[in-house]
């Protein structure tokens, strides 16, 4: 299921190990830079980690110089797109049964052409046994690293680069996954690794870490105990037998003793006494299942009691369980769940963590490349190479839970810039970005999914469309189709494999996919063409907005803002009208929230009050669309802002996404708009006006992860104004997202569902101006109803 | 950490527990509570063994011989002392004086045995009250299960004003309907007793004893009974013996060696009762304490599991299977996944990483023997109980950790280790006591239960 790929299925009726052929398009990707090899051998699976790069085309735009091509033919346009080759440097994580590592070392050796890598860091129990054969077969000298060194360099390494990497076990909630957002310091926490003993390890800091405790009953014992026991020899099996018993048969229970529940005490009658306290007095036989779940439910309460009580100890509430004994199997996260619960009254929970078993390789891999200094970076999961969680409820598939054969994989880029918290966010801690989790929502979920589904082909069609000169682009392009529509239905059935499904994850899958197939840009000549066009509407509309009066100006900068926001390709309903007809412009926009005048006229009202008093000091602006909506609506704005005396920072962002404009884009559109307008010219060259990229390539925006300059500037600036602009930022992100200085959120709902959904209509309003509590507080408009 | 020391007072442990001197007759704590309380005032008159100590109690069940004595309170203060005695003669309960703990595995029975019965007391004595105290203290097993202790007997025991023997007997929880019904054949509901009962048991069975014996039971609360049992036999000695002994030098096989002390200053303590399952009470006083945990891994779970791994089908051949095993045969230890210490850590090459971690495969589940799960399976409900008690009194912020229960009958395994864990683990800040009348505690703080009814009418 999900991305495993069945190796029997692709090696031509040959189902032997030997003989598997690996499909090297889908594992092992990137082997050719391949360097600064890592790898975690444990009990029954292991896992590679390698380094690579990654070449892949991303669209650059470049300002024609107009002094010399004058003449030209393209002079008509602002800038020329090239297509130019970058080199991402990316993290490969694979995970496979022990059983094929002769063949995939094998592989790796033919493929591999880079050779200046010597050694090979190893970690895991199975480090050992295999020694011999990683020299042999890969002429690299097998390095051993610490085991728990590694598992806790993986861990924080997961910690601080995946949203959504933590998860809380609910198996009887609508959603059996609970992400938890990322937190701004990821320390100190507590680390229980059940694999077949117990280790209980504090960590502090990136590189002080204790283990503080521990217990000889782990998973070992269950699987021992429960061999012997059941006479079932795999651990997977021991698992389904277990999920299939009833305790209760062989537990003596509380009520069992007492004939009810020990009342003054407040221990109920379904508490277990005394494990196994049946078999010691009955004289009857007792089947596989009841035992084995007997014993999964001594072990669990046994770590859950112990981690408890080391928890309360070292005053530690964040507590996390990994190791082969938990590994994504629902029975043993449920059973520890429950037994966290029940002996700290719920006051810790249980977390767990999506690439639980990738810590050891990630760990060993960052040994190995400390001289990297990979964690100088931001990193981010690539959800176009990557797996994602397995659905792991045996009720659901018990298919899935038999993984032999499949192999599962983990991608992370280096991001460009290394993304911190906006410093504006009232309470980092507590931030969700995203305003509706899919994976909760199920009515939500199948609207969306169905959303993108429908949505793909235009996307298909846009990403040709693209690269006209390109002649294997439907054929890329077809591969994209497959490969989204293909994860759309892996979240159709696992919402939960990539943390929480939201709009914007959805959205970011998407983007990843059409980059996998070297679509960087699909969008880059509509941006183009709608930039070029709305230019040269520029100085008319200034112009216009100069003769108005203050008040009557006001309300024609918030129409044109939203008029302008209307033009997003993004939206199925607006891209419709597009396509139909190419003449749409910014009047017809005007016209179509027509409808909107009167709310326009009251939001008016409320704009001047929000700009007549005494002025910010500086604005932070997230724009959103290119062409009109950028040029004809913000830049206005931007200007009577300036005009009043507040500096503006306009952040967008740093690769393209839809019909977002860019950072490339804006810088080249703001000095043409410069050489027209003297207020910006000014405004550029004292520096009132700065441009900055938000670190992101998304249609939404995740204020936990902006960049590192962005935040910079903002605290430099004394920033007390933020502005968000477009749906993707201001609705399905950070719709409730708080801030320290006065926020402003608007948007066009270019979408009937949502519209519907939000107790509005198509093309329907969202202006939202909070001030901080602290601050006497304001009137705040929500949803406007057209 | 704990002041528990090995006896010093040769006079006093060898002193007899029923003289009625005020001077003498004390047991082992009298001297020290004497000491403290610069008077034997308050309760001396009665000549009782724990007398003078007993005043600092809240509650005194244990009184008190009738007999006059010599004492240096006043004239009036005397006439008061021998109303009060007065009064507590007629509401003496009746006999026979039992109390009972009714677990999840076995049931304990304290029974008193009056030996100062005068010749007029033994013709108006009714048959079967007779019957009941000939069968139980002529025999030392009853039926195929019960099983009276007799090495734990506490003779010439001074207890309500009266002297006698208390003797300890268990049989299995199964047997109970059995019992219950003996209850009613032999008409004990027409002996007007108080039947007091304690244990899960208590509830469980109420109903029987009431519709198949016409039985009355006084339910008490398990861990009350537990903690009031507990001091009173340690404060009434084994028979000139400490109740209460520990290990010197646990950590050394050679030297380790079974040390006889006193609990006196027992608060705070940690109180580790290892029944069928496990409870952890932090005991502040004798009437303030709380259950800190428990855990379901306890003797229930090493006799369960090692019926099912070995076949055996009691407690005691269990325990003699295990004494024969080698339980490295089953588990994993540190050294057989490093090699040898897990330095980075401090583990040490012989600590067991995976109890049963061996048995994950085939071969080696074919190589080993019963006695090697059986002392594995002990090792491993052991080493568990004492890592959850050392976590719980380094929580509780308390040095002095007590084990009791029927798990460490005859089980000098257990205790040995138990005391190793904790000097071990604690690096020498926390003490393992333990006490000989393991796990009878319950139904001696039961049969006091009965005496303290009669106190207060």
């Amino acid at each position: 299921m999900a991305e495993g790929v069945r190796l029997d299925g692709t090696s031509g009726g040959h189902t032997m190990d030997k003989s598997i052929t690996l499909p090297p398009d889908e594992i092992f990707r990137n082997l050719a830079n391949a360097k600064r090899f890592a790898i975690d051998i444990g009990g029954s699976l292991t896992k590679l980690a390698y380094y690579s790069t990654v070449q892949h085309k991303v669209a650059k735009v470049r300002s024609f110089d107009h002094a010399t091509k004058v003449s030209e033919a393209s002079s008509d346009k602002l800038y020329e797109i090239s297509v130019q080759e970058e080199v991402t440097p990316r993290l490969h994580f694979i995970k496979f049964e022990n059983a094929y590592i002769e063949t995939c070392l094998d592989f790796i050796k033919d493929h591999l052409v880079n050779t200046e890598t010597k050694d090979i860091k190893a970690t895991g129990g199975g480090a050992h046994k295999f020694k011999e054969l990683i020299e042999r077969k890969l002429g690299l000298k097998v390095d051993k690293e610490d085991e728990m060194t590694c598992l806790i360099k993986g861990c924080n390494f997961v910690l601080k680069n995946i949203p959504h990497e933590a998860f809380v076990y609910a198996k009887h909630a609508d959603s059996e996954f609970r992400f938890q957002t990322t937190q701004p310091d990821i320390f100190p926490y507590l680390l229980v690794n059940i694999g077949s003993g117990v280790s209980i390890v504090k960590v502090e800091s990136e590189d002080n870490f204790e283990r503080i405790g521990g217990s000889s009953i782990g998973g070992g014992t269950f699987w021992g105990l429960g061999a012997l026991l059941t006479k079932t020899k795999r651990f997977d099996e021991l698992l389904q037998l277990a999920s299939k018993g009833q305790h209760t048969s062989v537990d003596m229970l509380v009520k069992d003793i007492y004939g009810g529940s020990y009342a003054s005490l407040g221990l109920t009658g379904d508490l277990i006494a005394s494990s196994f306290g049946k078999s010691a007095t009955a004289d009857r036989e007792f089947s596989k299942e009841d035992m084995s779940k007997s014993l999964l439910h001594m072990i669990s309460n046994d770590i859950g009691q112990l981690a408890c009580l080391y928890a309360k100890l070292h005053n530690l509430s964040r507590v996390y369980f990994g190791g082969f004994f938990i590994r994504g199997h629902p029975v043993t996260m449920h059973t520890i769940t429950y037994s966290i619960n029940f002996f700290t009254k719920g006051e810790v929970q249980a977390l767990f963590l999506r690439h639980e078993g990738y810590l050891g390789a990630i760990g060993a891999f960052l040994k190995g490349a400390e001289k990297d200094n990979p964690n100088q970076y931001s990193w981010g999961e690539n959800y176009a190479g990557s797996s994602g969680l397995m659905s792991v409820s045996p009720d659901m598939n018990p298919m899935q839970r038999a993984r032999s054969g499949t192999f599962d994989m983990l991608e992370m880029d280096r991001l460009e810039r290394q993304l911190v918290n906006l410093p504006l966010l009232l309470d980092p801690s507590s931030y969700v970005p995203d305003t509706v989790d899919l994976t909760e929502d199920a009515l939500a979920r199948e609207y969306w999914l169905y959303c993108f589904e429908e949505a793909l082909d235009g996307v298909v069609k846009r990403a040709v469309a693209s690269q006209p000169d390109t002649q294997e682009a439907a054929e890329r392009a077809e591969k994209f189709s497959q490969k989204y529509r293909h994860k759309l239905q892996t979240l159709r059935h696992q919402p939960f494999a990539y943390g929480s499904l939201t709009v914007r994850s959805l959205l970011d899958t998407r983007e990843h996919c059409l980059n996998e197939f070297n679509f960087p840009d699909p969008y880059s000549k509509i941006k183009q063409k709608e930039n070029d066009g709305a230019l040269k509407y520029y100085l008319k509309a200034v112009k216009a907005l100069e003769q108005l009066d203050w008040k009557e100006r006001q309300f024609a900068l918030v129409r044109g803002l939203l008029a302008g926001n209307v033009f997003d390709w993004g939206a199925k309903a607006v891209s419709d009208v597009l396509e139909s007809d190419p003449e749409f412009g910014f009047e017809e926009a005007k016209q179509q929230l027509e409808g909107i005048r009167t709310p326009c006229l009251w939001l008016s009202d409320l704009w001047c009050f929000l700009f007549q008093g005494p002025p910010h000091k500086c604005a932070l602006f997230f724009v959103d669309n290119s062409g009109v909506d950028i040029i004809l609506g913000v830049m206005p704005f931007v200007r009577e802002l300036l005009f009043r005396g507040t500096e503006v920072v306009l952040a967008s962002n740093s690769g393209p996404a839809l019909n977002d404009v860019t950072n490339g884009e804006l810088q080249i559109l703001t000095e043409r708009l410069a050489a027209m307008d003297p207020v910006i010219e000014t405004g550029l060259r004292d520096e009132r006006l700065t441009l900055v990229q938000s670190g992101s390539s998304s249609p939404c925006l995740d204020l936990s992860r902006l960049d590192k300059e962005l935040a910079m500037v903002v605290r430099e600036r004394q920033t007390d104004l933020v502005i968000i602009e477009g749906m993707g930022r201001a609705i399905h992100t950070n719709y409730y997202a708080m801030f320290s200085c006065e926020s402003l959120k608007m948007a066009v709902i270019k979408n009937a569902w949502l519209a519907d959904r939000l107790g509005g209509k198509l093309f329907s309003v969202v202006f939202k101006y909070e001030v901080p509590s602290e601050k006497p507080s304001q009137p705040s408009a929500a949803l406007t109803r057209s | 950490m704990d002041k528990a020391k090995s006896m010093m007072d040769k006079n006093a442990s060898s002193g007899p527990y029923h003289v009625n001197n005020g001077q003498s007759q004390r047991g082992f704590h009298g001297h020290v509570a004497v000491a403290a309380n610069g008077s034997c005032s308050s309760s001396a008159p009665f000549g009782l063994n724990i007398g003078p100590n007993s005043s600092s109690f809240e509650s005194i069940h244990h009184l008190h011989r009738g007999d006059d004595v010599e004492c240096n309170g006043s004239p009036a203060k005397r006439c008061r002392l021998r109303r009060r005695t007065e009064s507590i003669r007629r509401s003496r309960p009746p006999f026979p004086w039992f109390g009972m703990d009714i677990g999840g595995t076995l049931v304990k029975l304290v029974y008193f045995e009056p030996v100062d019965i005068t010749a007029e007391e033994e013709q108006e004595e009714v048959e079967n009250l007779k019957s009941i105290r000939r069968y139980l203290t002529s025999n030392v097993a009853y039926g195929k299960t019960g099983v009276r202790d007799v090495h734990l007997e506490l003779r010439n025991l001074t207890i309500c004003g009266r002297t006698g023997n208390l003797h300890f007997i268990r049989f299995p929880t199964q047997a109970m309907p059995r019992f219950i019904q003996m209850g009613h054949d032999k008409n004990f509901s027409s002996l007007h007793t108080t039947l007091c009962a304690t244990g899960g048991g208590a509830y469980k069975f109420e109903n029987e004893f009431r519709t198949m014996a016409n039985l009355e039971l006084l339910k008490l609360d398990e861990l009350d009974c537990l903690i009031h049992g507990l001091l009173y036999v340690d404060r009434v000695g084994f028979n000139g013996h400490p109740e209460c002994y520990y290990f010197q030098n646990p950590s050394d096989t050679q030297s380790c060696m079974k040390t006889p002390c006193t609990l006196d200053n027992p608060f705070p303590m940690l109180l580790v009762n290892i029944g069928s399952g496990v409870s952890i009470l932090a005991v502040y006083s004798e009437n303030n304490y709380k259950r800190v945990t428990g855990t379901s891994l306890g003797g229930g779970t090493f006799l369960g599991l090692c019926c099912l791994l070995t076949g055996c089908e009691t407690f005691e051949e269990a325990l003699e299977m295990a004494s024969k095993g080698d339980s490295t045969n089953v588990d994993k230890l540190v050294k057989d996944i490093y090699g040898g210490d897990y330095e980075r850590f401090g583990l040490q090459g012989s600590a067991v990483a995976s109890s049963f971690g061996h048995m994950m495969s085939k071969e080696k589940r074919d190589s080993i023997s019963k006695e090697d799960l059986a002392r594995a399976t002990l090792v491993t409900i052991t080493n568990n109980i004492g890592s959850i008690a050392r976590m719980c009194a380094v929580n509780e912020k308390i040095e002095r950790v007590v084990f009791v229960g029927n798990f460490l009958r005859i089980n000098t395994v257990s205790t040995k280790l138990l005391a190793y864990a904790m000097d071990f683990w604690s690096k020498g800040q926390l003490r393992a006591l333990f006490l000989e009348h393991e796990g009878y505690f319950g139904a001696v703080g039961a049969l006091l239960e009965l005496l303290k009814a009669a106190e207060d009418p």
